[in-house]
């Protein structure tokens, strides 16, 4: 069985690399369909009054006057010795820029997850508790709420609402990391989190709800009740421990809204995180800025899944046997 | 709430439906586009529902012209996914081989992005009109619709009635549509309610962030952006598109759920 583990272990790896690899085909692709080329879409008017002359030489220099399959490999290949391009208004690396903001947007995913988890869960369990009563229908609305309002009303609202009423505005002065100044990094990380964390809830609800309701009704539960074990603890250590599987998937799988999530939250609540960083690179046309940074958003969300899966393996036996 | 809450989404968006009406058959004879200094930032009245922004323009008016371009773009959107993602998980799933295997290895790749960074970088990188920008927000959906018709196709070309279908010598594309189609139209049904509720989301978002469709075209996500500044003075101007998006939402979520109760099979008995 281990090596059979070991086995599935190597073609979802294998899988992963072929993902990545058609993930950078269709990033280089896109950013090569942009109208015009690479050079009038950054210089905007300026770009008519360039001579053929210093036209062809910014081609030569861009590497854009190469054939596409050249230009293809030679990006891949930079991207291998960790090139990952330059970016000109911020006067710095794109692996310089990302070292800096994506401990930004990994804090605020976990934070998000965490405050997500405080209260999925115990909501499902409550809807769960019993089916199609008040409290069932109290919990199953937050989720309905949850999944239909959108990051930025909530985000927009939380701010101008705190700010104007309350004063509150963290993040109206510039950002600090946690090892600045913690409390305000802190206070920082609050609304964003909130925000995201609470976008996540929803689905969580959903799935603990479901998942705990199809647990109760096996027959090791009735067992259990019949033995005379006391409701809390049936509900702990026996419903609950079951229903982490899904809900690990389940949490695994929001990751992809969240890193989606975070450029909207970021832009919000000026976070200096990966999110915003691909936003600025399209807004300012630094297209070598947005292609670095979405490969490597691409990058993390396929290492997350594969971890997802693992971890499944590992807290579930019976999908190691199958 | 399976029943109740078809029935109550469907009327959210018969509501939803009138008001967007109302734009699109110009009845009020209000333009949403309309500049009028001397009106602005009016609180809501009896002349103007839902108030006036910062250029005088009437709120209902832009927010009813605005739900009406998101539907437009959100339709379009789950359309496309909805025709490409169902033809190509038929063909993956019923010729299975090679053909698969490059539509699975397709959809994985889309998979790879989150969701609405997929869209933000398409709609920057295309010419942009509503168009594209619905072009887009499907193209991140269609991996989702190539999942969900693939695996039942797998079972169901195994199926006596399809072997029967073959071995009377009717074509592929025959069997494929005349006799497999029509057993996976209820998954299919549900899977565009639930996707429209996240194409809404997605087109708000991408207008928030200014990479919609280009403006004065009035659009719900853009609305709110520009509210930000006058929130405090004109809440309106933030509340209205934003209770407009949110209730389009759920109507839609929870027809959603309300047809996936009814419709999907693997549903039955969960309740």
């Amino acid at each position: 069985m281990r090596r059979f583990f070991a086995h599935s272990l190597t073609r979802r790896l294998l899988g992963a690399l072929a993902t990545l690899f058609g993930v950078s085909v269709l990033v280089f692709i896109m950013l090569r369909a942009i109208p015009g080329d690479q050079i009038s879409a950054g210089l905007g008017t300026e770009a008519a009054a360039l001579t053929p002359s210093q036209r062809a030489a910014l081609e030569a220099y861009y590497g854009i006057d190469q054939p596409l399959l050249v230009q293809y490999f030679s990006w891949l290949g930079n991207l291998m010795t960790g090139n990952l391009g330059y970016s000109s208004r911020s006067q710095a690396s794109v692996l310089e820029l990302t070292a800096s903001s994506l401990p930004v947007t990994m804090q605020l995913a976990i934070f998000s997850i965490i405050l997500a988890l405080l209260v999925g869960i115990p909501l499902g369990m409550l809807a769960a508790s019993r089916p199609n009563s008040a409290r069932d229908l109290l919990s199953q609305s937050v989720s309905l709420v949850g999944l239909s309002i959108p990051a930025f009303l909530l985000a927009t609202t939380l701010l101008t609402v705190l700010a104007a009423s309350l004063g509150f505005n963290p993040n109206g002065r510039g950002y600090a990391t946690f090892w600045e100044d913690p409390s305000l990094n802190l206070q920082q990380m609050l609304l964003p989190s909130l925000v995201l964390g609470f976008g996540i809830a929803a689905p969580i609800i959903r799935t603990t709800r479901t998942a705990v309701l199809d647990i109760a009704s096996n027959d090791f539960v009735r067992t259990a009740r019949a033995k005379g074990i006391a409701t809390r603890r049936l509900q702990f250590r026996h419903i609950l421990r079951n229903a982490l599987v899904p809900i690990a998937t389940m949490t695994g799988l929001q990751f992809g809204y969240l890193l989606g999530g975070a450029v909207v939250v970021e832009q919000i609540f000026s976070l200096p995180g990966i999110g915003r960083q691909v936003l600025i690179g399209i807004q300012q046309k630094e297209y070598a800025l947005v292609q670095s940074t979405v490969l490597i958003i691409a990058l993390a969300f396929v290492i997350v899944n594969l971890l997802t899966d693992l971890v499944y393996r590992i807290i579930d036996p019976r999908v190691r046997a199958e | 709430m399976s029943r109740p809450a078809g029935f109550a989404g469907v009327t959210i968006l018969l509501a939803l439906a009138v008001v967007a009406g109302i734009s699109v058959s110009q009845l009020s004879g209000l333009d949403p586009l309309a500049q009028d200094a001397p009106s602005r930032l009016l609180p809501p009245s009896t002349e103007h529902l839902m108030g006036t922004d910062q250029f005088g323009r009437d709120v209902f008016a832009r927010v009813s012209a605005g739900l009406a371009n998101s539907a437009l773009i959100s339709m379009c959107a789950v359309a496309f996914a909805a025709i490409v993602g169902t033809v190509c998980g038929l063909l993956a799933g019923y010729t299975r081989g090679w053909v698969d295997l490059v539509i699975g290895g397709g959809t994985n790749v889309l998979f790879a992005f989150p969701p609405l960074l997929l869209a933000l970088t398409l709609a920057s990188v295309l010419d942009r009109n509503w168009f594209t920008v619905a072009i887009a927000i499907g193209v991140v959906y269609v991996p989702i619709f190539v999942r969900v018709t693939r695996g039942p196709v797998l079972s169901l070309r195994e199926v006596e009635f399809v072997r029967a279908a073959r071995s009377t010598g009717m074509s592929a594309s025959g069997i494929m549509f005349r006799h497999v189609m029509p057993n996976i139209t209820s998954i299919i049904i549900v899977q565009v309610a639930l996707s429209l509720s996240w194409a809404v989301l997605t087109e708000a978002s991408l207008s928030f962030l200014g990479i919609g469709a280009p403006p004065p075209a009035p659009s719900l996500g853009s609305m709110i952006f520009e509210a930000r500044t006058l929130v405090t003075i004109a809440p309106w101007t933030l509340f209205a598109p934003g209770a407009v998006i949110v209730l389009f939402v759920v109507g839609l979520n929870l027809l959603g759920d309300g047809l996936r109760d009814t419709l999907d099979p693997r549903m039955k008995g969960q309740r």
